[in-house]
């Protein structure tokens, strides 16, 4: 976001804003969304899957993989086909998990939105090749080859705002097959055995709030969580469910149309 | 659209409250299939502590699943990200790792052994500083290595370090390792590389990868790390022309009209003259302005919008650049390319040149060669087919704005895109410009191309043939003094003849053994300025 409002300064950017929310968002970054976009004065296009929500798809009854396909994957598709866009900028890294680190910055789909690891255009120098035949599209990702260190450096560099869940603060949560999820909202059905405890949590990464861990951490500074990136033992992806389905189970996720 | 291929070496890479920042050194590893690579790097990163626990518990299972090494790490599975990689146990897509030591900051491009993936590790090398060529010692060099080596030589990688790796299955043999250096520096020769560094490693152990090995008590040299640490990469400077190719003209209102882009090469400030390409018309930087303020200076690998003291009608493509050290304008280049598709480059052909942020058509010529990875020589061909190095002439559509290779690499390579599947078919260094004025060449100017061709890939050796000839007309010459002077002392034709004649036979052969030993001695051997 930052970047693109540098690179088309003095220019507002010439491109609307796409969230595709599965309705299991965190409630503070939802907040955070509608906020910035307003003070920016971008256009924001929230896209939610109706069919999915029609047929009761939820994280947890469904289960991790039905409800990313459902609300996150098909979802991402319905709304590239409905606006027709062309191409879609990402914030993905090489080094969040194996089968990204060999995307490329340029990822083109085909008109079904997959992504074949096999036939990858070679993207030497800095040239990138943005032709794409009528029906297919291309996923961007310019932060490809920055860490997760380089981030949280660029953020205190630029004084950029994040959704406040990055940083440390008491919050209600469970413990569930060894990841802290947050109780949201009244929505997650709690087993027998498991309350609610307070503990002093932030997340390295957000997504549905039932599928993501929270790591028990007192950094509520930026350079405090560089200071814990750089002692850090864990990768950030590690706190997310769905991507332990399965030893590749990212590299599938993308070839059906996942960012 | 162009992006930052990563963020090059900014100062907020640097961790938090430390006064030095870390230098970065972008190496690519390449060698061929089963020499051990991902095995190597899956070392480096794991001794320098890069790997994550929770990778590292990942690691172990799969190392039960898929890996070759028993019940230990199998290192190269920290690397194969894709499905099909670690059932066929090989590296089919570049991937890019991020490690950092106490001294410097690395990226490592771990590049594809499989000749069906060249194109993977040629794109690698596009963007690194230096090359880690890997040898297995009992396997010794490669067709696949000397294709790599052509294609290094061909992107201007200078920096070149062997690493002969499985020392262990030779029992550290010093003459099983030196065997291998001798051939690689013969093969190095005529390729342009600056700096050539081999070193004995055994990575399923790391034997000499992070520290010195016990086993290996005959090499004297820094480990494999300790290179790498401390090796000096050549590096562009300010000194280069400033150059910055258009993107998207700026134009949020009537009032500002500006050029944005990314500065490629060299620096500029309020007030310079410049010029804007093709067109060539000449102007000043009015202002350099940024998300963060105007500036007065900008330099390299900083993205900026430019507004000028003159209207001018400029556009995506464009060069704006230093009004004193010009880019060519032309409608016709020689190149260097390297080709990426089964079916071949062929004269007549046309298709999308993108070059820096221009895009045109673009028709291949006749007279076409290849580089023969035996020789390194460039000989005539018909095509250019998959995974060749070869050399073409190309025609534009419309003259663009650029620069050879050499000279500046941003606006002096290009990809050629298919202009059906639109897929990126070639990469191209641009080698020489042909003058816009110049009509079409003549046919008999193509024979003469050879020796023109490329300065890294033609400094030959000497071939077995060359040195016996000359051995034979040396030792004619030489007998023939030897007859005369025999004569003169002893003034017998039939001693001089006898002694003269004895000479011939011996002395041949031993020159012919002395030339020999000598062209594998690097030492003495000077590049010409290309």
């Amino acid at each position: 976001m930052h970047l693109v409002r540098k690179a088309f300064y003095p220019a507002k950017p010439p491109l609307p804003l796409l969230h595709v929310d599965t309705t299991w968002k965190f409630r503070e970054m939802i907040a955070f969304r509608d906020a910035r976009a307003k003070q920016l004065g971008l256009e924001l296009i929230v896209h939610v899957n109706r069919d999915g929500l029609a047929r009761g798809i939820d994280p947890i009854a469904s289960g991790s993989s039905l409800h990313t396909d459902v609300m996150k994957t098909q979802a991402l598709r319905q709304a590239l086909d409905q606006h027709r866009f062309d191409a879609a900028l990402g914030g993905a890294r090489r080094d969040e998990e194996k089968s990204r680190a060999k995307e490329r910055v340029f990822s083109l789909r085909n008109a079904n939105h997959a992504w074949d690891p096999k036939r990858q255009r070679p993207e030497p120098w800095r040239i990138y090749n943005g032709r794409k035949r009528p029906g297919e599209s291309i996923r961007v990702f310019p932060l490809s080859n920055w860490t997760e260190l380089d981030v949280w450096l660029y953020i205190h560099r630029e004084r950029i705002a994040v959704v406040p869940l990055y940083f440390a603060a008491p919050r209600p949560v469970v413990e569930r097959d060894g990841a802290l999820i947050m109780v949201d909202d009244e929505r997650l059905p709690l087993k027998s055995g498991e309350r609610p405890q307070i503990r002093l949590v932030r997340f390295r990464t957000l997504g549905c709030y039932p599928l993501t861990g929270a790591i028990e951490s007192k950094a509520r500074t930026v350079p405090e969580i560089i200071q814990e990136t750089l002692a850090s033992r864990y990768s950030e992806r590690r706190d997310r469910v769905i991507d332990h389905d399965g030893t590749t189970s990212m590299e599938r996720k993308k070839q059906e149309g996942y960012f | 659209m162009n992006v930052h291929a990563q963020p090059a070496e900014p100062a907020f890479v640097a961790p938090l409250h430390e006064p030095e920042r870390k230098s970065l050194l972008r190496f690519i590893a390449c060698g061929s299939v089963d020499h051990g690579k991902s095995t190597l790097i899956g070392r480096l990163l794991y001794e320098s502590k890069q790997v994550f626990d929770d990778q590292l518990d990942a690691l172990a299972a799969d190392s039960r699943k898929f890996g070759t090494q028993g019940d230990a790490l199998d290192f190269s599975l920290l690397l194969d990200g894709l499905a099909a990689e670690r059932e066929q146990n090989i590296t089919i897509d570049v991937a890019y790792r991020f490690f950092s030591t106490a001294r410097r900051q690395f990226i490592v491009i771990d590049a594809p052994g499989h000749e069906e993936y060249t194109a993977n590790m040629a794109t690698g090398a596009s963007v690194a500083d230096l090359a880690l060529v890997l040898v297995a010692v009992e396997e010794g060099l490669t067709r696949q290595t000397k294709r790599h080596l052509v294609i290094l030589s061909m992107l201007g990688v200078r920096h070149v370090v062997l690493a002969v790796n499985k020392m262990d299955r030779v029992g550290w043999s010093r003459d099983a390792f030196g065997a291998v250096e001798t051939a690689f520096r013969e093969l190095a020769t005529d390729l342009g590389f600056v700096d050539i560094a081999c070193i004995p490693v055994a990575a399923k152990n790391g034997d000499n990868v992070t520290t010195r090995s016990i086993h290996l008590p005959w090499y004297r040299g820094p480990s494999l790390l300790d290179y790498l640490e401390t090796v000096e990469p050549a590096r562009t400077s300010n000194l280069d022309p400033f150059r910055m190719p258009i993107q998207w003209v700026n134009r949020p209102d009537a009032d500002f009209r500006g050029c944005s882009g990314l500065i490629t090469s060299g620096e500029m400030r309020v007030g310079m003259p410049v010029k804007i390409f093709p067109a060539g018309r000449v102007t000043r930087i009015a202002r350099i302005a940024t998300f963060d303020g105007d500036l007065g200076h900008a330099t390299a690998g900083r993205s900026v919008t430019l507004t000028f003291t003159d209207p001018l009608d400029a556009s995506r493509g464009d060069i704006v650049a230093d009004a004193k050290r010009a880019p060519a304008v032309t409608k016709r280049i020689e190149a260097r390319i390297f080709w990426m598709k089964d079916r071949p480059l062929e004269r007549g052909q046309t298709y999308l040149v993108k070059l820096a942020t221009s895009t045109a058509t673009a028709r291949v010529e006749p007279g076409l060669s290849i580089i023969d990875l035996d020789t390194r020589r460039a000989v005539a061909a018909d095509g250019i087919g998959a995974n060749e190095v070869g050399h073409c002439t190309l025609t534009f559509d419309r003259a663009i704005a650029l620069d050879r290779y050499e000279d500046c690499r941003d606006t002096g390579s290009f990809v050629l895109i298919d202009p059906e599947t639109f897929d990126t078919v070639a990469m191209g260094c641009v080698e020489e410009i042909v003058p816009l004025q110049n009509g079409p060449r003549l046919a008999t100017w193509l024979p003469s191309r050879a020796g023109a061709v490329s300065g890294k890939l033609t400094r030959w050796t000497e071939t077995h043939a060359r040195s016996l000839v000359k051995a034979v007309s040396w030792r004619a010459t030489g007998s023939l003094d030897t007859f005369v002077v025999t004569f003169v002392i002893s003034g017998s034709t039939k001693l001089a003849g006898s002694v003269a004649l004895t000479e011939i036979l011996t002395k041949v052969l031993i020159y012919y053994g002395h030339e020999r030993i000598w062209a594998l001695v690097p030492w003495g051997k000077r590049q010409a300025a290309p």
